[in-house]
């Protein structure tokens, strides 16, 4: 019995909650005169007795699911032999996942008695949770149809106790964004916290070396790693201003020029058409970055007799600000929307020009707006990922030339994690602290971002 | 007088050519009922004296068009330098869209065409190659709702002066928003607070900033657009007395909704419905011996 | 008053032409701004589609094979365990010996060999096993060819030949197989019917289409009927208070958190805390869950929002329950809204790549994956990974993924606008 019959099995069960419901609320409605004598119309009944049905064993069903991998494999691990307690958690894992293999029959050779003990036990183990979980699950839907049944009378208020549930459900729906930030806090803090035991808070916020690469052997060179992280917050700084130096600019000009000169017929066009760039993919413009911009801007650099890095801070961050271009302008287009047309009238009636009217009254007047638009920005750079782990390079050098390579902290995280790694290593743990860094910052940023924008918006509203 | 009817009886005659054309385009519709009413339409003539001798500012055949929805039918009307002329009529009757067309304040919306002369001081100002920005600072505006610009009450009155470069340094423009708030009554009220936003003002002060606003730029035509619809009884009163107060310098169109307030103020009144122009008449005569039917039926309270 | 109003329209007009050049500057600034945006949108997909045309053509080579049962080391033919282990590389290597009999030498052989690619084999086995009847036969086949010969023969058409790593001698035989039409290019299919592999020639995008596919499923399934609920109790049933106020604070600002960052979310407590698999699309599905759902609350409370007033007071005035309200009423009216926002987030979720590193998709994986559990890559990222290969072959097959990607977006876009005008209510 696997996990998706137990699934379709709880599935019918729960139609035929519904049904039993529904069948049982006419059946009693007939002894007192028809379905209008009923508290709540049948379907409320039967929706009931469904969702009895489903809520309990769902939950047990899922809790299972997620915990029963967890449960078996450390009752497994602690029935082995005392060397294999010893072993770190990571080898552990390794451990179980060659147990499942011999368990499944692929192995080769003839494995240690020990471990295809192991193996046999797993797979018991294994068989044995899958029928006690269909047993509950099926248990406690049944009961709940008994209890539902039982219940059931012509007075009860069954679409009161639907709606309630309806609400809660919804309810839990809209929590999943407070467990979501909830669970980015701990999964970053927890991971980092035991970064800063390694490594002193201070000497990763203000070291000025960055070398995760800890050795394999403790006598190579460099074995100690240095994670001082200026280099990086340099280079992320270095690579956004870039961007911002393109998309400001342009993003905002092409919303006011989109919004006050443009007529209806190029706006319809043109306004979609800079949009496109917002929905391209990020590793497409790291791949446009790194294949074309990048050369282009090396031979554009040597010919004019300078000496630039294939890997620019540059390139990678003119690509960032043509992709958030889209994204100045449709928040910068809003504010300058939101703007009164009598603002514009007044201006224009006292005989201002259109470049006058918007530069004297229009962005004065949306200047909170698209102060908050350009924080948003801002934020986006420095999280964006893709571009700068494809055209930027891995080199912490503590530069403001944008002309060297320099890395960020999302290219960081990125060689940080991608690939095998041991979980607790300082290197594996860095990329956690690095992505609070990065949490935490952008955090700040949108939440001003946003408290500007609201106040700007509660102005003209 | 008699050359004002020579006038009006010219332009009757060039109308009735116009509806004898009109006519003959409606043949291939005759006997449906859009035909019938578009002849009404043309047939039908501004009843009082609509024209001056000597105007400030003229219209003639104006038609303004939304899309293809035709808003006003062939307008011709005359204001006469340093006169106040009001124009009243039911909501949606194209008042305020012919006051729009007076200093092209309709450019702004893309939809909108206009067709006909228009002229200030003999001038077309709707010439292609006539520029709105100085035509805006001869013929300023005052909106229905006061929109002081998100700037310093100082910085609003300067706002015209400033653009236009009508000052030379600081102090003449301190002069020039002295009095201009003080010709729109509101230098006392504000005079220790100039540097402070011109949106924390009252309503009524607000509007009477747009005015001062207005006046800044030395306009010869000041057009109104019910100015007092959003103010109370205290500041509409204030601002009446302005407009009384600034008759003696500047010619003012004066939109409004209430006809007590086109009594108060204005010399001249004209009616407005369904786009077209019904009445134009001292204010006295249009509220005390209506010629047209539909004006007397406005003026009595019968519609509006 | 008359010579104030002189004084002032002359002054007016002095500053005229100044104002207007200030004016045409500031147009001008707009313009090329605009200009600017688009010119970088055209040369994107210029380059894109420049790089990557090519790769939907694939270079082979027509041999003489002679399906020889004793060098296969195949008797039954209709064997399938025969069919899998036959050595066809002996009847190739002797084939491409028969057509250039001057070749001589190991090292010379060998380079010879190394022209047609090592998918071949697989080539012939389908052959085989399609007709069994073949074995013995003599069969003239269009083979595979290695990327080296085919991005040779591909620039080459385009005037400037990259012979790459291939040798003089290598280049001349290409040269002999394409004057004795033994050499043509065709539609490539491999790259639509295939997965990942080294060899550029045999690599395609099927394996991370279907990926794709799988996690968008996973995403689909759980953020719309989540969003859609979270989106309805804010605008309807939520209170005024300070959990509301931080549910909406909280959507917002996962609005703005940087992808990467769902990604740590989703290695710290969806792999390292409930245990569950590292690259596959059930994992994926998650995280991008929670990384759309923010886009899809607020498009649908949008929506949600343009339902005037009056319907819903329409409904409770009949007494209908605010749940009935909802269901029968709101809902139906805002779907389209919904369901705009919900194929927007898809397409978000379709492009994204760097969460996905950070769990592990990034993995080499050369089968089909066969359900959500099972090890898989998506197109974004097998776009990165191909990115990273040094083989010029492999630069074309990224632009054409590219292109495949992209075609995907407009495509689910298209879909967007279509149905925000097809249905969208204007009240």
């Amino acid at each position: 019995m696997n996990f998706s019959t137990i699934f379709a099995i709880v599935v019918l069960m729960i139609g035929l909650g519904y049904l039993l419901g529904r069948g049982r609320s006419v059946q009693l409605a007939g002894q007192i005169g028809g379905v209008r004598h009923l508290n709540s119309l049948p379907f409320y009944y039967g929706a009931l007795i469904a969702l009895w049905c489903a809520i309990p064993s769902l939950l047990i069903f899922m809790g299972w699911i997620v915990f029963d991998d967890i449960i078996i494999r450390s009752m497994v691990v602690a029935e082995l032999p005392a060397q294999y307690q010893q072993m770190s958690a990571a080898e552990q894992s390794l451990l179980v996942n060659s147990l499942e293999n011999i368990a499944a029959g692929v192995h080769f050779g003839e494995p240690e008695p020990a471990l295809q003990e192991a193996a046999n036990r797993l797979l018991s183990l294994q068989t044995a949770s899958r029928w006690s979980l269909a047993g509950v699950v099926i248990s406690t839907a049944l009961a709940a149809l008994v209890i539902g049944w039982t219940r059931m009378s012509p007075q009860y208020k069954a679409r009161v106790h639907v709606e309630t549930v309806f609400k809660g459900l919804l309810l839990t729906s809209s929590l999943i964004a407070i467990f979501t930030t909830v669970g980015i806090v701990l999964s970053v803090l927890f991971e980092a916290l035991r970064f800063f035991r390694a490594v002193p808070f201070t000497e990763f916020v203000f070291g000025l070396e960055w070398s995760p690469q800890t050795a394999i052997r403790a006598d190579q060179v460099g074995s100690s790693g240095a994670f001082g992280a200026v280099p990086l917050f340099v280079g992320t700084l270095v690579i956004s201003a870039i961007a911002m130096l393109v998309a400001v600019p342009t993003g905002l000009m092409s919303a006011i020029y989109l919004s006050e000169y443009a007529s209806r017929r190029v706006r319809a066009w043109v306004k979609p058409a800079l949009e496109v760039l917002a929905g391209i993919p990020t590793v497409v413009y790291g791949f446009f970055a790194a294949l074309t911009v990048a050369p282009f801007v090396r031979n554009l650099g040597e010919a004019m007799g300078l000496d630039v890095s294939s890997e620019s801070a540059l390139a990678a961050g003119v690509v960032m600000g043509v992709m958030i271009i889209p994204f100045v302008s449709s928040l910068s287009d809003d504010v300058i929307s939101a703007v009164p047309q009598s603002m514009r009238d007044g201006s224009l009636a006292l005989g201002a020009t259109r470049s006058e009217t918007v530069k004297q009254v229009i962005v004065p007047a949306a200047l909170p707006g698209i102060v908050g638009g350009v924080l948003l920005a801002v934020s986006r750079a420095i999280g964006e990922t893709m571009i700068v782990v494809m055209a930027a390079g891995l080199a912490a050098n503590l530069t403001a030339n944008p002309l060297e390579t320099v890395t960020t902290v999302t290219v960081q995280i990125v060689t940080l994690l991608v690939g095998d790694q041991e979980f607790n290593s300082p290197k594996t743990l860095a990329a956690f602290a690095l992505g609070l860094m990065l949490f935490v910052i952008t955090l700040c940023l949108n939440f001003l971002a946003l408290h500007v924008v609201k106040k700007y918006r509660e102005q003209y509203e | 007088m008699s050359m004002n009817e020579q006038y009006a009886s010219a332009v009757g005659g060039a109308n009735e050519l116009k509806e004898g054309r009109s006519m003959e385009a409606y043949t291939d519709l005759a006997g449906t009922d859009h035909a019938e009413v578009s002849k009404d339409r043309t047939r039908e003539k501004t009843v009082g004296k609509p024209l001056l001798e000597s105007a400030k500012m003229s219209t003639r055949n104006v038609k303004v068009f939304y899309d293809d929805k035709q808003v006003l039918f062939d307008v011709n009307l005359d204001i006469g330098a340093n006169e106040v002329i009001a124009m009243i009529g039911p909501s949606g009757c194209g008042k305020s869209t012919f006051l729009r067309c007076l200093n092209r304040m309709n450019d702004t919306i893309d939809s909108c065409r206009v067709e006909g002369d228009l002229t200030l001081d003999g001038q077309n100002i709707y010439d292609p190659k006539l520029d709105v920005v100085p035509l805006r600072a001869r013929v300023g505006m005052v909106f229905q709702k006061p929109n002081p610009f998100p700037k310093s009450i100082y910085d609003n009155v300067a706002y015209g002066p400033r653009i236009h470069g009508l000052v030379d340094h600081r102090a003449e423009l301190d002069e020039v928003v002295e009095t201009s708030l003080k010709r729109a009554g509101l230098w006392e009220e504000v005079k220790d607070r100039l540097h402070q936003p011109g949106t924390g003002l009252s309503g009524g002060q607000q509007q009477r900033l747009c005015i001062a606003r207005t006046i800044a730029v030395s306009p010869e035509v000041i057009l109104m657009d019910e100015p007092c619809s959003a103010l109370d009884p205290i500041a509409t009163a204030r601002i009446e007395e302005l407009i009384a107060e600034l008759s003696e310098n500047f010619t003012i169109a004066i939109v409004t909704h209430s006809m007590q307030q086109a009594a108060r103020v204005s010399s001249r009144t004209a009616y407005f419905h369904l786009g077209k122009l019904i009445e134009v008449n001292d204010t006295e005569v249009v509220f005390t011996n209506p010629q047209h039917k539909l004006t007397e039926a406005y003026i009595t309270g019968r519609f509006g | 008053m008359n010579n104030s109003t002189n004084s002032t329209m002359s002054r007016v007009e002095k500053t005229l032409a100044r104002r207007y050049r200030a004016e045409k500057r500031f147009r001008v600034y707009g313009l090329l701004s605009i200009l600017f945006g688009l010119a970088c949108l055209a040369i994107l997909f210029t380059d894109i589609i420049s790089k990557g045309h090519s790769a939907f053509l694939q270079t082979r080579i027509q041999l003489t094979v002679e399906l020889d049962p004793e060098e296969l080391e195949i008797d039954d033919p209709t064997d399938p365990d025969q069919i899998r282990g036959g050595y066809y590389q002996g009847v190739i290597r002797d084939a491409l010996a028969e057509r250039f009999p001057e070749v001589d030498g190991r090292s010379a052989k060998r380079a010879l060999n190394a022209l047609v690619s090592d998918g071949a084999v697989y080539q012939l086995q389908d052959e085989l096993r399609d007709d069994p009847a073949l074995l013995g036969q003599e069969v003239s086949l269009w083979l595979l060819a290695d990327d080296d010969v085919d991005t040779y023969v591909k620039s080459r058409r385009e005037g400037q030949a990259f012979a790459g790593m291939l040798g003089e001698d290598q280049v001349q035989w290409i040269e002999s197989l394409i004057a004795s039409d033994d050499l043509r290019t065709q539609l490539n299919t491999t790259f639509f019917t295939a997965s990942d592999s080294r060899e550029p020639e045999q690599a395609g995008i099927a394996g991370a289409a279907l990926g794709s596919l799988l996690t968008l499923l996973v995403t689909l399934v759980l953020s719309f009927p989540i969003g859609v609920a979270a989106a309805i109790y804010l605008e309807e049933y939520a209170p005024k208070n300070r959990v509301t106020e931080l549910i909406e604070v909280n959507i917002n600002n996962l609005a703005a958190v940087p992808s990467i960052i769902f990604g740590l979310l989703g290695l710290a407590i969806f792999i390292n805390w409930f245990g569950m698999p590292r690259s596959v699309p059930l994992v994926g599905g998650l995280v991008l869950t929670l990384m759309t759902l923010p886009t899809i609350i607020i498009s649908s409370r949008a929506a949600i929002k343009s339902v005037p007033p009056s319907i819903r007071e329409a409904a409770l005035g009949i007494g209908a329950s605010r749940m009935q309200m909802v269901l029968h009423h709101v809902l139906p009216l805002a779907m389209p809204g919904m369901l705009t926002g919900t194929i927007i987030g898809m397409a978000q979720a379709l492009g994204e790549t760097a969460p996905l590193l950070m769990i592990g998709m990034v993995a080499f994986i050369v089968d089909l994956p066969a359900g959500v559990t099972d090890p898989a890559t998506v197109l974004p990222v097998q776009i990165f990974l191909w990115s990273d290969s040094p083989e010029r072959a492999f630069v074309e097959r990224t632009s054409a993924a590219i292109m495949v990607l992209l075609a995907f977006l407009i495509l689910m876009n298209t879909l967007a606008i279509w149905l925000r005008k097809r249905l969208e209510r204007r009240w």
